[in-house]
């Protein structure tokens, strides 16, 4: 059997194609909630970490390190086969959604705090000034300055966190990387995983370019 | 009268280091006081303890009866104190038209037409009508304190505190910032303004205070403060500042 047939077999990858491209779905969805969850709690977690009374700034700076420390694969596991321990069974999909999301909310967090600490003191200043309270002072002066600062690496963890759902396939979750491994064993020819590979290349490498496209300008910005 | 804003035995520390020590100064209402001194002598501290940028450990300030605390009470005394401070502080993701109108829309919870309106009134009173929609990068250093300085009256503030606002400037664009300062004074709003412009103190202050090493070492009219001072600390500063 030549090259060809045996890694870019046509009539097998045509024949999977529909169950990779479900795979592909779940696995866009799964990114899609999990960023989506994991900026919002991110926001709120550098929020308490910065602005929060004495305990909760501690607590969120402790939530931040363990979940920066943990492999996110342990964690993964640690959720979908110990939690029904003590009685709390998830989906493989909620178990990889919250996984993705506990993690994806500390980095964020992290990032958006060297975001919003990178705003001169002027600022809150001027806001304090005029007599905003915090709220307005963080909606209308300072998110929105700050969010612009950390687009780049804001979008490089969402990229982060596409690809990490991979990891949801550990679970026995349907993802493009399941589906590909078991078309691949029903097939009994590797064409599936070099379909989904690519799928995974057409999903991510113009977000890479993006965050690229960003830094570029932001360096002609700042110079 | 009781004075608008009441400063009693202010002390101000940075760890030990002592920056106010035992201020007492009363100014009356629509008063123009204008605040110098040497360098360190605490008088960007001072002003910058009315409306509680910075905290301080001793002693009392009140605006209009209200005591200058943490606490609820701080936002309203806030808001009847504006402020203009020497690196303008724009809020540069906002046209000059939104930096003016952000507070009323805020704080005093106008409308947003109405806030715009009166944003684009006040711009007009400084000069800049045309330049409402610009973002402060397009602005000029003089063009930006401008709309820092319709940003602090759109408050409708009991007081404007002023903090070197035109010591970041360049030299050409210094005049238009005090022509539309000087244009403030006497209008009924109470000015405090910390500044090195003697020229322009002697011509609108009402009361001139000199300040060193964290007191206040002698108030006058701005005549007799620059024709017969009566420290021998004053004597020197005033000395060494008309020398040149």
């Amino acid at each position: 059997m030549d090259l060809i047939d045996t890694f870019f077999n046509w009539k097998v990858f045509w024949s999977t194609l529909p169950q990779l491209l479900e795979g592909l779905w779940t696995t866009v969805l799964l990114g899609m909630v999990s960023i989506v969850a994991g900026l919002l709690t991110g926001l709120l977690m550098a929020l308490s970490r910065l602005y929060g009374p004495r305990p909760l700034r501690m607590l969120a700076r402790t939530y931040i390190d363990v979940l920066r420390s943990i492999p996110l694969l342990v964690l993964l596991v640690l959720v979908y086969y110990a939690l029904p321990f003590v009685g709390i069974r998830l989906t493989s999909f909620m178990a990889a959604a919250a996984a993705l999301t506990m993690v994806s909310c500390a980095y964020t967090a992290e990032i958006f705090r060297s975001g919003i600490e990178a705003i001169p003191k002027g600022q809150f200043e001027a806001a304090q000034a005029i007599g905003l309270g915090f709220f307005s002072t963080m909606r209308d002066v300072i998110l929105p300055q700050a969010f612009r600062i950390v687009v780049p690496p804001m979008t490089s963890n969402c990229i982060n966190v596409l690809k990490d759902t991979a990891l949801a396939s550990v679970v026995a979750m349907p993802d493009l990387l399941k589906q590909a491994t078991q078309a691949q064993a029903l097939s009994a020819n590797p064409t599936p995983l070099i379909g989904a590979a690519l799928l995974y290349l057409l999903l991510l490498l113009p977000l890479v370019r993006l965050v690229g496209h960003f830094e570029t300008r932001h360096r002609a910005a700042t110079h | 009268m009781k004075a608008l804003i009441e400063i009693r035995d202010l002390h101000k520390f940075y760890g030990a280091f002592e920056a106010l020590r035992g201020i007492q100064l009363d100014i009356a209402g629509g008063e123009v006081v204008v605040v110098v001194g040497p360098s360190g002598s605490g008088k960007s501290t001072l002003i910058r303890c009315i409306n509680l940028l910075e905290d301080y450990q001793r002693g009392e300030i009140r605006v209009d009866g209200e005591k200058v605390v943490r606490g609820p009470a701080l936002a309203k005394v806030r808001a009847e104190v504006g402020m203009v401070f020497q690196s303008f502080n724009l809020f540069p993701h906002l046209t000059a038209l939104a930096n003016v109108a952000l507070g009323p829309l805020r704080v005093r919870h106008m409308s947003r037409p109405a806030a715009n309106q009166r944003a684009q009134a006040l711009l007009d009173r400084v000069g800049l009508a045309e330049h409402a929609h610009k973002f402060p990068g397009q602005l000029s250093g003089g063009q930006q304190q401008r709309v820092a300085i319709a940003r602090a009256l759109a408050m409708e503030p009991k007081v404007l505190l002023f903090d070197e606002p035109t010591s970041a400037l360049d030299p050409e664009m210094v005049g238009e910032v005090l022509d539309v300062m000087q244009s403030l004074a006497h209008t009924g709003v109470t000015m405090v303004i910390v500044t090195h412009e003697m020229g322009f103190a002697r011509r609108v202050a009402n009361r001139i205070v000199f300040m060193e090493g964290g007191q206040v070492i002698e108030q006058a009219p701005p005549d007799q403060f620059f024709s017969t001072p009566r420290e021998p600390r004053t004597r020197a500063f005033l000395q060494a500042i008309l020398q040149h």
